[in-house]
């Protein structure tokens, strides 16, 4: 709430500093339905709306489209194809031209865009969109990748190998060996705004975009290469997305670019909202991976070598798959130090959506690959999993370097491992269950506690810089802007502390503003965990350029040394007197000081060589840990999760409430991915689970039934980030590998834990039930 | 008959103000109403379909003389069936000196909004909770809110917002409490009595004004869609644009909505909602409260009704498979014509109900299980709340005395085009000791019963072998065991 209250100017301590629990900067206007997202907005008069015509088939030659009866339907003011883009008909986001923004001349997925019909109502060009006519020459589709040949298929782009040591020579010589294939399942974001573009012509022939991104710059850029235009023509902005989790990094360019278009060419602003089931079936997921894992091994659990192969489903086009299945590996060690290690990505082409970024960017991936490892070592060695786990920890001086060469300086899994261990009371528990499942026939329990170590930065280093503008106006107020997106992960409320604590001034005279590509440009997509990092790190290196310009004006002005200038809750003390910060902002005013500026942030220490497989792509990594407990009905598959512990690290947190906020979330929309969120494709390739009747996210209910979340107090940040904090947007979605493994224990009880269920992802009540049944057919009972 | 009066005027409150609508689509639903025609934009769109509950509402009608209010999905919700009642959004809920409703207030100091796009209907189904319950047990809130997707917050900020909302304010000192006699009385008057009809041809609306009524326009229209609680027929809008016209509405018909016992007999009126028959339903047969509570979210457990739960005929409806073991029977009516027959009768096949013409379901009668009888009904499916079956079995059972099956009925959902009966499985128990021996020989007969399917909720080798193991479940459930036999929340 921005009251016009005056500020204390005796206060001990501002109001919003860093390190205090701020509320979301938005939430009153949540609660009250005033929060404004861009189908709230008011429209400009004589906007039409557009919907998109699907193809029906999964891969097939476009014979023939007949339109004439889309376009004389009531209301229908244009039909645009693949012929009316005016610039390039691609979106591709690595430049890879293999992304059309309709499709021309063949389809390559069940729910590719072919054409956009534009009219009056949103409603009446839904309808014209079912009139229209195409034939298809269908042609052989692709689905999964189950069956493809890493080695010889199609890839949609060229696949990474990290390696270290003799993986395959170690193998062959170590004294035990298993190997095995893994399937882990895609899922769709569900934020719960679909994805929305409201497209308004100016003049000269520009174009503002409002449109539902986690990267406006790369929007501009697409609909500028659409319209053929320079950057400078297209404004890009967004102030709040209702949800994002990496489904709006890439996936909003096609619709903008589509508005944008029709609202040039028809001299309207244009508006498309995408019906939830086109949304889910046209924009891209989480890649779903095949993992197949050969690993080497000793009797007492100590892991030698592993092997992988990571094929993903990555769809028609590239996309990000590249960076997606690169992280994939990045994470096939988790937090586990592999003395040799093989891993290699395969990118596969398929006649689906093409996939995209999602929380954890195929971090998650690879992490279920080496934690399906850790299960496979400990039923063969007779051990219990976290006796694997920690044997196989990387160190902290030694047994330290990542399959990628980087050398891990910040490790902390083991203190947070046992404390949790300890918390939780692992052990006690796993005595208790092995007493309740002796005697319980059908209801059986299961325990597991699986650590996370996530890498934070973006893999490709020249995203790994941000810019902020700082305005102070001469009543002392400050509008904020920078180029990170809100989506609901508390951004911006953080970002506003940070310049709150160096003005030293209450947070409500901080003005958090819509994030636009003109203000602040050439921004890197709020991604990768970073949004807090990178823009609260150019948030005060704008704020601090001013201060200093304050602070060098005051020391002239009232002839005392720069270093007896001290900013002050709401005040600053020069010399011996104390005058209100406002006071000092209009004197400099007068004395014609600059109040604005420009504030830029880069990620040091950072390189990488993909060629070689080699460099430090990460600045830190984030660690956590997590324990569950699980009931799961033998006769359905069915289940609950009866309690999870978490410890999570967030370095000396910004804001504990909003990072409490993203542990707990993170991990119930991990949980989702590793339990009932299932993508399912008939055979004819129509992906048939495209709206919440059909594809089941967690509800309340799904909710641990005891649910202990931790903030651990005691780590700071190893390296100089914003205030010693971290990242903490995607690690904790990996916490809920818990809940699958907790699964996994519990489905071995019905062999006495004495076969490795091999529980593929997600376990759903009929995956858990199958695999019941396969290790009692195992086990001869 | 007497010819009835007619209207051409939907009326009803929306917030403060009166409405008198003349001109409204049959199928105009009133999440588009209030977001384009009236630019009440806090109720979002999330599904369209009564999933996500992004776009909850309250809304107020008067039941028994009594005004009460109830979450319904406003994306679904058709403007034609809000004659007579107060729509309550999330505009109407700040004070108008701009202080927050405690259910507000609570969301806002336990961090209970992330990105905040589902967080409007969050509000209203809380505040829906907090009306007829201002202490709520973490099972009742959970319940309350299997309609309301969030993806952010895991749910867990929102749980103790609810907790703690009583903290905030006195249920009994609800700001709009305040005006609660006076909507009372507005309603009242809005019942005229009258029947509403609107328009013609292909844009068409009906609210009958009375059951006789209903039935005779039904006679006359036996074309006509009829909307109980628009659970199904709203998604023929919202997805697949079908047209309706012309609709008669009647969900507001007082005459169906009765639910009533004699005899050991439950008869349900066709307008009962799955929450209004929830009371009486679960105490006489818990297992039946059970199943209610995980069909469908608060949001369509308020508006769906047990006869359309029926009379559309799904494979998958929840209901019907336990119905029909209980061995009830449905009455058709047409005009002034009743007939009674078995429910398992009515599904003929696929999409194909025996309902001739101008016929609909009046009522349904539900026999209880004797003291002497043994029931359960079960679901299972992929997520435990708010999903559709994958398969459902329902049983009932009465042992001789000698310990054999004295009778047994089976009937299943989601292995067939239709709910039905295991007759093999049961002709296999039949006269048999009932025993682990017995149940297990008679598993086998499944397979002649049922020849399921494999879609994007089950494949048909799942459905089959969760099938069998339900009525091993039964087995086990009806001969005692200390431990436990199923996994749950407890209530």
């Amino acid at each position: 709430m921005n009251k016009h209250t005056s500020p204390d100017f005796k206060a001990a301590k501002i109001a919003g500093a860093v390190h205090t629990d701020q509320r979301h900067d938005s939430a009153h206007k949540h609660v009250t339905g005033e929060a404004i997202y861009i189908d709230d907005m008011p429209e400009p008069a004589g906007t039409l709306h557009g919907a998109l015509g699907l193809s029906t088939v999964a891969h097939a030659t476009i014979r023939g489209i007949d339109l004439s009866a889309v376009g004389t339907a009531p209301g229908v003011i244009a039909v645009l194809t693949a012929a009316d883009v005016p610039g390039e008909n691609d979106i591709s986001p690595t430049g890879r031209h293999d992304e059309p923004i309709l499709a021309e001349g063949a389809v390559q997925f069940f729910g590719q865009p072919i054409f956009c019909v534009i009219a009056e109502t949103r409603e009446q060009a839904r309808r014209a969109c079912r009139l229209a006519r195409i034939e298809y020459d269908e042609l052989p589709a692709v689905i999964d990748v189950w069956d493809l040949d890493p080695a010889k298929d199609r890839l949609v782009t060229p696949p990474l190998t990290l390696k270290r040591g003799d993986a395959a020579g170690t193998i062959a010589a170590a004294p035990r060996r298993v190997k095995g294939r893994m399937r882990v399942g895609g899922q769709d974001h569900f934020y719960l705004e679909g994805h929305i573009s409201l497209a308004v012509p100016g003049e000269d022939g520009d174009v503002t975009v409002h449109c539902s991104t986690q990267h406006p710059s790369e929007v501009q850029h697409m609909v500028a290469h659409a319209l053929g235009v320079p950057s400078h023509a297209v404004t890009v902005e967004i102030r709040r997305m209702g949800g994002g989790f990496g489904g709006k990094e890439t996936q909003g360019n096609q619709f903008a670019a589509l508005a944008a278009i029709a609202a040039k060419r028809l001299g309207r602003a244009v508006k498309i909202r995408l019906d939830r089931d086109d949304d889910m079936l046209a924009t891209g997921k989480r890649h779903d991976f095949v993992v197949d894992y050969d690993v080497g091994f000793d009797d007492e659990g100590n892991i030698l070598s592993v092997d992988y192969i990571y094929a993903a489903r990555c769809g028609f086009s590239s996309d990000l798959s590249g960076p997606v299945t690169d992280r994939a590996l990045f994470h096939c060690d988790n937090a586990y130090f592999w003395p040799a290690v093989h891993a290699k990505s395969a990118p596969l082409y398929t006649n689906t959506v093409s996939n995209t970024a999602f929380r954890g960017f195929g971090g998650p991936q690879g992490m279920v690959g080496a934690e399906r490892i850790i299960d496979e070592v400990a039923f063969a060695t007779g051990k219990d999993p976290l006796e694997v786990r920690k044997l196989n920890f990387y160190g902290t001086r030694e047994r330290n370097v990542t399959p990628y060469h980087q050398t891990v300086e910040d490790n902390i899994i083991h203190r947070i491992v046992a404390e949790l261990e300890e918390s939780a009371d692992y052990d006690g528990r796993r005595r208790e269950i092995a007493a309740f499942n002796n005697h319980s026939r059908i209801v059986k329990r299961g325990l597991a506690l699986t650590p996370v170590k996530f890498g934070i930065s973006f893999t490709a280093t020249h995203y790994n810089q941000a810019g902020a503008l700082v305005h102070v106006y001469t009543d002392g107020s400050v509008h904020l802007n920078h180029g990170g997106t809100e989506m609901g992960q508390g951004l911006y409320v953080k970002v506003a502390q940070v310049v709150a604590e160096e003005f030293q001034i209450d947070i409500d005279r901080v003005k958090i503003t819509a994030t636009t590509t003109a203000k602040v440009p050439n921004t890197s997509a709020t991604a990768a965990s970073s949004g807090s990092d990178l823009n609260g790190m150019a948030a005060q290196d704008a704020a601090r350029q001013i201060r200093k310009r304050l602070t060098d004006f005051a020391a002239d002005k009232y002839s005392v040394p720069v270093d007896q200038i001290a900013f002050l809750p709401n005040r600053v003390r020069i010399g011996n007197q104390e005058i209100p910060f406002p006071d000092l902002v209009k004197q400099a005013y007068m004395a014609r000081v600059q109040l604005s500026a420009a504030g830029f942030y880069k990620t040091p220490k950072i390189h990488w060589n993909r060629d070689k497989g080699e460099g430090h792509p990460f600045y830190y990594f984030a660690y956590g840990a997590s324990c569950s407990e699980v009931s799961v009905d033998t006769l359905t598959g069915e289940y609950v999760v009866e309690r999870t512990d978490i410890l999570h690290e967030t370095g000396r947190s910004l804001n504990r409430a909003i990072d409490l906020g993203q542990i707990e979330g993170g991990f119930i929309q991990g949980m989702g991915w590793l339990t009932t969120e299932e993508l399912w494709w008939d055979g004819k390739g129509r992906l048939r689970t495209h709206a919440p009747s059909t594809y089941k996210i967690p509800l309340a209910s799904d909710r641990p039934k005891i649910f202990n979340v931790r903030l651990a107090d005691w780590p700071e940040a190893h390296e100089p980030t914003i205030h010693r904090s971290k990242a903490v947007g995607e690690p904790p979605f990996m916490l809920a590998m818990s809940v699958l493994h907790a699964l996994s224990d519990a489905v071995a009880s019905v062999a006495d834990h004495r076969i490795c269920p091999r529980l593929d992802a997600p376990a759903t009540p009929e995956r858990v039930l199958m695999a019941i049944e396969q290790l009692r057919r195992e086990a001869g009972r | 008959m007497a010819r009835t009066e007619t209207r051409a005027e939907i009326r009803f409150i929306l917030n403060g103000e009166d409405v008198a609508l003349s001109d409204v689509a049959p199928d105009e639903t009133l999440l588009d109403w209030l977001r384009l025609e009236q630019r009440l934009r806090g109720t979002k769109e999330g599904c369209a379909e009564g999933d996500c509950g992004a776009c909850t509402v309250l809304v107020g009608r008067l039941s028994g003389g009594k005004l009460v209010y109830e979450s319904v999905n406003a994306c679904i919700r058709f403007v034609g069936s809000l004659d007579a009642t107060h729509v309550v959004t999330i505009e109407h809920l700040k004070g108008k000196d701009g202080r927050l409703h405690p259910v507000q207030q609570a969301m806002v100091g336990f961090h209970g909004s992330q990105c905040g796009f589902c967080t409007p209907g969050f509000v209203m189904s809380l505040y829906g909770l907090w009306m007829r319950s201002p202490n709520p047990s973490d099972a009742e809130i959970e319940k309350a809110l299997q309609g309301n997707l969030c993806r952010c917050t895991g749910y867990e900020a929102i749980m103790r917002a609810a907790r703690a909302i009583s903290d905030y304010g006195q249920a009994a000192k609800d700001p709009l409490l305040a005006e609660r006699e006076q909507i009372a009385k507005r309603l009242t008057t809005l019942r005229d009595g009258r029947r509403v009809d609107i328009g013609e041809g292909k844009a068409r609306l009906v609210v009958p004004a009375s059951l006789d009524d209903f039935a005779e326009i039904y006679q006359a229209e036996p074309k006509a869609t009829v909307v109980a609680g628009s659970t199904d027929v709203g998604l023929w809008v919202t997805k697949f644009m079908r047209e309706i016209s012309p609709v008669v509405f009647i969900g507001g018909i007082d005459e169906l909505k009765f639910i009533s016992e004699a005899d050991g007999v439950i008869t349900i009126g066709a307008g009962v909602t799955y929450t209004e028959a929830f009371a009486l339903l679960a105490d006489r047969i818990p297992t039946m409260g059970t199943l209610l509570n995980r069909l469908g979210g608060e949001q369509v457990r308020n508006m769906g009704t047990i006869g359309g739960n029926i009379a559309n005929g799904s494979p998958i409806g929840d209901t019907p498979p336990p119905l029909i073991a209980l061995g009830a029977r449905l009455t058709l009516r047409r005009g002034a014509e009743r007939r009674t027959i078995p429910l398992e009768d009515f599904f003929v096949a696929y999409g194909k109900q025996d309902r001739r013409p101008g016929e609909f379901v009046e009522s349904v009668t539900v026999p209880l299980p004797a003291k002497d009888e043994k029931f359960a009904v079960y679901k299972v499916s992929k997520r435990r709340d708010e999903d559709i079956t994958s398969t459902l079995g329902a049983f009932r059972l009465r042992l001789a005395e000698d310990g054999t099956v004295a009778s047994i009925r089976i009937a299943f959902g989601g292995m067939a085009a239709t709910p039905k009966r295991a007759l093999a499985v049961e002709a296999a128990l039949e006269g048999k000791p009932w025993t682990e021996a017995t149940v297990e020989a008679a598993l086998a007969a499944f397979e002649s019963d049922f020849t399921p399917l494999t879609d994007m909720r089950a494949s048909a080798e799942y459905r089959m072998l969760a099938a069998k193991n339900l009525l091993r479940r039964f087995f086990v459930e009806t001969t005692g065991t200390r431990a436990p036999v199923q996994v749950g929340r407890a209530a």
